[in-house]
């Protein structure tokens, strides 16, 4: 089993504690002069998001959690399941709903995004920065209106609900920003 | 700053010196990791502080001297940390701690001028604890002291021993609170964290060391000099029993350093101050990599 040792500590390191996946956020060394040594650290729990603080003595060893981010494929979901495909292997991984969280809203077949995986099972996705989705609901444009900045919901191919310009009518492709959900710019086809 | 600093000493008439920095000997203490280097001859040791060898100079009659020089500890990175450091040390015939606390705080205030604000604050040990922490840390059981510990949710897994406990609490719990921009001189700590500090006869329990920090900085250590060679003795057997049970290697007791106090080390008192935090203080600088021109990771 891979281990960590404090010293090699930094932003970042995925570590094991009680069970669950961390990854480091923050790793300060305390010690007085003469003295016990300390690592002090900001963690996050990769399966609740809670984040946490810890002390260590230095020089004590910390099992390493298995957790790596990798690019995949989003190929569909049978309602209970996500399945994400790894491009280079074509090996397909299932993610379950508390992994695909508020992600789900963004999914669009065949779009790549990031999937940490925990001992090979999905822990978490993040969909790409921006996503280019295609409208399919929403109240008649208005032409011509460009300049007011008024917005109205538009319902788009993913599921997602987000606010636009008056000038957006149904079947225009949108770039979104998913760290924010907000309306980016029309796509050209 | 060190031009300050030797003109300090100069108009007190404190000679400077020079001790090596390979010695045969290392610190026995067990939570300092010495350096080793290996020579033709065996193995030496870059010294984690000039403390044996003045000694044995001051034994040897050097009268009040003062150093500027490296020190090594390995193991020792980070935001206030770098395994090869700037130390001055100093030693005073004659002086007791509490009178070397006052020479500290005038070279304080000379190098740190503006950045003060505010007069040096005075505590004991004990009474720190009990005013932040509201436990004394001399009487309290180990137990009680673990129990605050876990409150604070500082705790770490696989234990600690009493002093790493206290360790704990004065670094995460006391240290984080002291005022900032001000001197604060703590002085009687626990006799078992002494290091190479005499025992005071009128404060049972308690040994005469001192720490001094700036803010929440730690930037002095110092000791009315133990001088009883059969105690020293005793503390380099305990040093390395506590190195056993924490499964590191032993450090021989320094037979030159025993030498020294059985010919008759003068009544002194002696501090180490880390130059690099004195310098992080005169400059407002929170990490140690911004006063040092090539700091560990790029050295």
């Amino acid at each position: 089993m891979a281990s960590y040792s404090t010293n090699e500590f930094r932003g970042g390191l995925k570590i094991m504690l009680d069970g669950d996946p961390y990854n480091i956020i923050e790793n300060e060394f305390v010690k007085p002069g003469k003295g016990q040594a300390f690592n002090r650290v900001k963690i996050r729990n990769l399966k609740t998001g809670r984040v946490i603080d810890k002390t260590f003595k230095s020089n004590e060893t910390v099992e390493a959690a298995d957790v790596v981010d990798t690019s995949m494929q989003y190929l569909y979901t049978d309602g209970e399941f996500w399945y994400f495909m790894d491009p280079d292997s074509f090996e397909q991984v299932s993610a379950g709903e508390t992994a695909v969280a508020d992600a789900v809203k963004w999914l669009k077949e065949q779009d790549t995004c990031l999937v940490t995986l925990w001992d090979g099972v999905p822990l978490s996705v993040t969909p790409s920065n921006f996503v280019e989705l295609r409208v399919t609901n929403t109240d008649p444009g208005v032409r011509g209106d460009t300049a007011t900045g008024a917005t109205k919901p538009a319902q788009v191919e993913s599921g997602a609900e987000v606010k636009v310009p008056l000038f957006v009518e149904e079947g225009d492709v949108l770039k979104i920003d998913t760290r924010t959900g907000e309306y980016v710019s029309r796509v050209k086809e | 700053m060190l031009q300050d600093i030797r003109a300090f000493f100069d108009a007190r008439d404190v000679l400077e010196v020079e001790t090596p920095l390979m010695a045969s000997h290392g610190a026995s203490d067990p939570n300092m990791a010495n350096l080793k280097v290996r020579v033709e001859t065996g193995d030496r040791y870059l010294q984690t502080s000039p403390e044996y060898a003045m000694k044995r100079l001051l034994a040897a009659g050097s009268g009040d001297i003062y150093q500027m020089t490296r020190a090594f500890r390995s193991d020792e990175a980070g935001s206030r940390h770098n395994p090869e450091f700037s130390i001055l040390e100093w030693y005073r015939v004659g002086m007791d701690h509490h009178a070397l606390m006052r020479e500290v705080e005038a070279l304080f205030q000379q190098i740190l001028a503006d950045r003060l604000h505010g007069p040096a604050d005075e505590c004991s040990y004990q009474l720190i604890f009990q005013k932040h922490l509201d436990i004394d840390p001399l009487s309290s059981s180990t137990t009680e002291l673990e129990a605050k510990a876990d409150t604070l949710g500082l705790m770490p897994a696989g234990g600690l021993d009493r002093d790493g406990i206290l360790d704990l609490l004065m670094s995460f719990a006391i240290v984080p609170k002291l005022p900032k921009g001000r001197l604060t001189f703590i002085h009687a700590w626990p006799r078992s964290q002494a290091s190479l500090a005499r025992l005071l006869s009128d404060q049972p329990g308690c040994a005469a060391r001192f720490e001094v920090y700036y803010g929440d900085l730690e930037l002095a250590n110092g000791f009315w000099e133990l001088s009883d060679v059969k105690e020293q003795a005793l503390r380099f057997a305990t040093d390395n029993e506590k190195r056993e049970l924490m499964g590191l290697p032993p450090v021989a007791g320094d037979p030159d350093l025993l030498e020294a106090l059985q010919s008759g080390l003068p009544d002194c008192a002696g501090v180490a101050v880390g130059l690099d935090r004195l310098l992080m203080a005169l400059q407002g600088a929170e990490q140690i990599s911004e006063v040092i021109n090539f700091p560990w990771d790029r050295s």
